[in-house]
Formats: structure tokens, C-alpha cells, sequence
């Protein structure tokens, strides 16, 4: 189980192939990657150029831990993944990460889904696009809240 | 009572101030009694008013108004999040 914050890129092959590297009780690795869409702005032709990602520095890896500590409690996890970038990114790069490995796809799927869906609602991050009048704050969305809220029976 | 409140993304903006140590009137108990406190500040503080769409964290955990706030707190103010 482990989580970064971080600048840099990262390498999908890499993170997917370590997660069963060395292991044979691991019968699934499912995995997300969150990357920049080039948006049409609305009413305008012009579209999104480039995104600058904020986070709450300390409190942003205790929320991604607590998730991922939440889905190895739903399900039978025999590792999770989380790479979540900030500062600027560019349309086309990848924002997210979400690998698990599992012994059967079942989990496998249903947790990968959950930790994202509790990433978008909980973790401390927040995008703001460039257009041509200058920097603006996308808004949250509450599709993320029902999608969030349907993990909670 | 004495606490570090920080500030984030477009909140941050809007007050111009990214963090700030406050030492707080007896007065206030709760998360929710700071809100108010510093929205009573007035102007580009209203933006904490009752109604508006913030979220709060005590110490790096999100948390609702009802919670109590203690001595040397990190209290932080942010718009709802988007990430992913």
C-alpha cells in the first residue's frame, strides 16, 4: 500500500507491473489514470491550455491513506497504488494514478472505482484552468458526491 | 486559545492571505463559532458567511462545524475539492 504526491510524471507499465511483481497470490491488477482534457471553454472556441493543480501539503497523503486504508477494510487488497501530480500540467498529462491488485477482478474493480470516487470528494486537491482572460477555479461537481455517496450503505 | 488557520485555492485568493495565526476570543468553541468569527471580519471575509460552499479541516482531517477547536489547532478554510 502506498501513496505519493508529487510533481514529476509517472510511468503506467512501472507502477502496474510492480504491483505483482515477485507474487503469486495476486489473480488481478486493475488500475485508473486520470489525465488533462482539453475542455472547449463555454461559449468560446478556445480551450483549455493548460491546468495548475493545488493541494494542502500533509493533509493531502493522510486523506489518500485513510482511503486506501478504507479499501483494504471493504475488500481483500493485496496492494494498492496511489500517484496523485500537482503544479502545472499540460492537456494530455496524466493528473492520477489508481493501481490494486487482488486475487480476483471482482475487487480488484470495485476497489480501484472506490478510491477514486472518494479521492474526488476527499482529497485536499483543486484544478484551476488557464483560458484567455486568465486563471479560473474549476468548480466541484456534484456528480462526484453521488458518486462518493453510493460506497455508503 | 491560539491557532494556525490556513487558507486554499480560490479562497486563498479571494482573502489574500494563505495562513494566519489567530488567537481567539473565549467566545469561540467550534469550527463553526471560528467560521463566523472571521466572517465577521466583513468584505472578502463574507465569502466564510453561513451559506457559502467551504469545507474545513482540523488538524488535516475534514470535519463538520460541531467540532470543538483546541489550543494550537491547525485550522484550514477551502472550497470543496477537485482533484482526480
Amino acid at each position: 500500500m502506498s501513496v505519493s504526491v508529487q510533481e514529476a510524471d509517472f510511468d503506467v507499465g512501472v507502477e502496474t507491473n510492480a504491483l505483482s511483481a515477485g507474487r503469486l497470490d495476486v489473480g488481478a491488477v486493475a488500475t485508473f489514470v486520470g489525465l488533462v482534457r482539453a475542455d472547449k471553454l463555454s461559449g468560446e472556441g478556445s480551450e483549455v491550455s493548460a491546468m495548475t493543480l493545488e493541494h494542502y501539503p500533509g493533509m493531502t497523503e493522510k486523506s489518500l491513506e485513510t482511503i486506501v486504508a478504507e479499501a483494504t477494510t471493504r475488500w481483500r487488497l493485496q496492494g494498492v497504488r496511489v500517484i496523485h501530480r500537482f503544479g502545472r500540467l499540460m492537456p494530455g498529462d496524466r493528473i492520477v494514478f489508481v493501481g490494486v491488485a487482488s486475487a480476483h477482478r471482482g475487487d480488484a474493480f470495485a476497489a480501484c472505482e472506490f478510491v477514486m470516487d472518494y479521492l474526488k470528494t476527499r482529497a485536499p486537491f483543486w484544478k484551476k484552468e488557464d483560458t484567455p482572460e486568465g486563471g479560473r477555479w474549476v468548480d466541484a461537481r456534484d456528480a462526484d458526491d453521488s458518486a462518493a455517496a453510493r460506497w455508503e450503505e | 486559545m491560539s491557532v494556525k488557520v490556513l487558507y486554499f485555492a480560490s479562497l486563498r485568493e479571494t482573502l489574500g492571505y494563505s495562513h494566519e495565526t489567530l488567537t481567539l476570543p473565549a467566545a469561540v468553541a467550534t469550527l463553526g463559532d471560528l467560521r463566523s468569527h472571521l466572517a465577521k471580519r466583513g468584505g472578502v471575509w463574507e465569502s466564510l458567511g453561513e451559506g457559502r460552499n467551504v469545507r474545513a479541516a482540523i488538524n488535516q482531517e475534514m470535519v463538520g462545524p460541531e467540532v470543538a477547536v483546541a489550543d494550537r489547532d491547525e485550522v484550514a478554510f477551502f472550497p470543496p475539492v477537485t482533484g482526480g
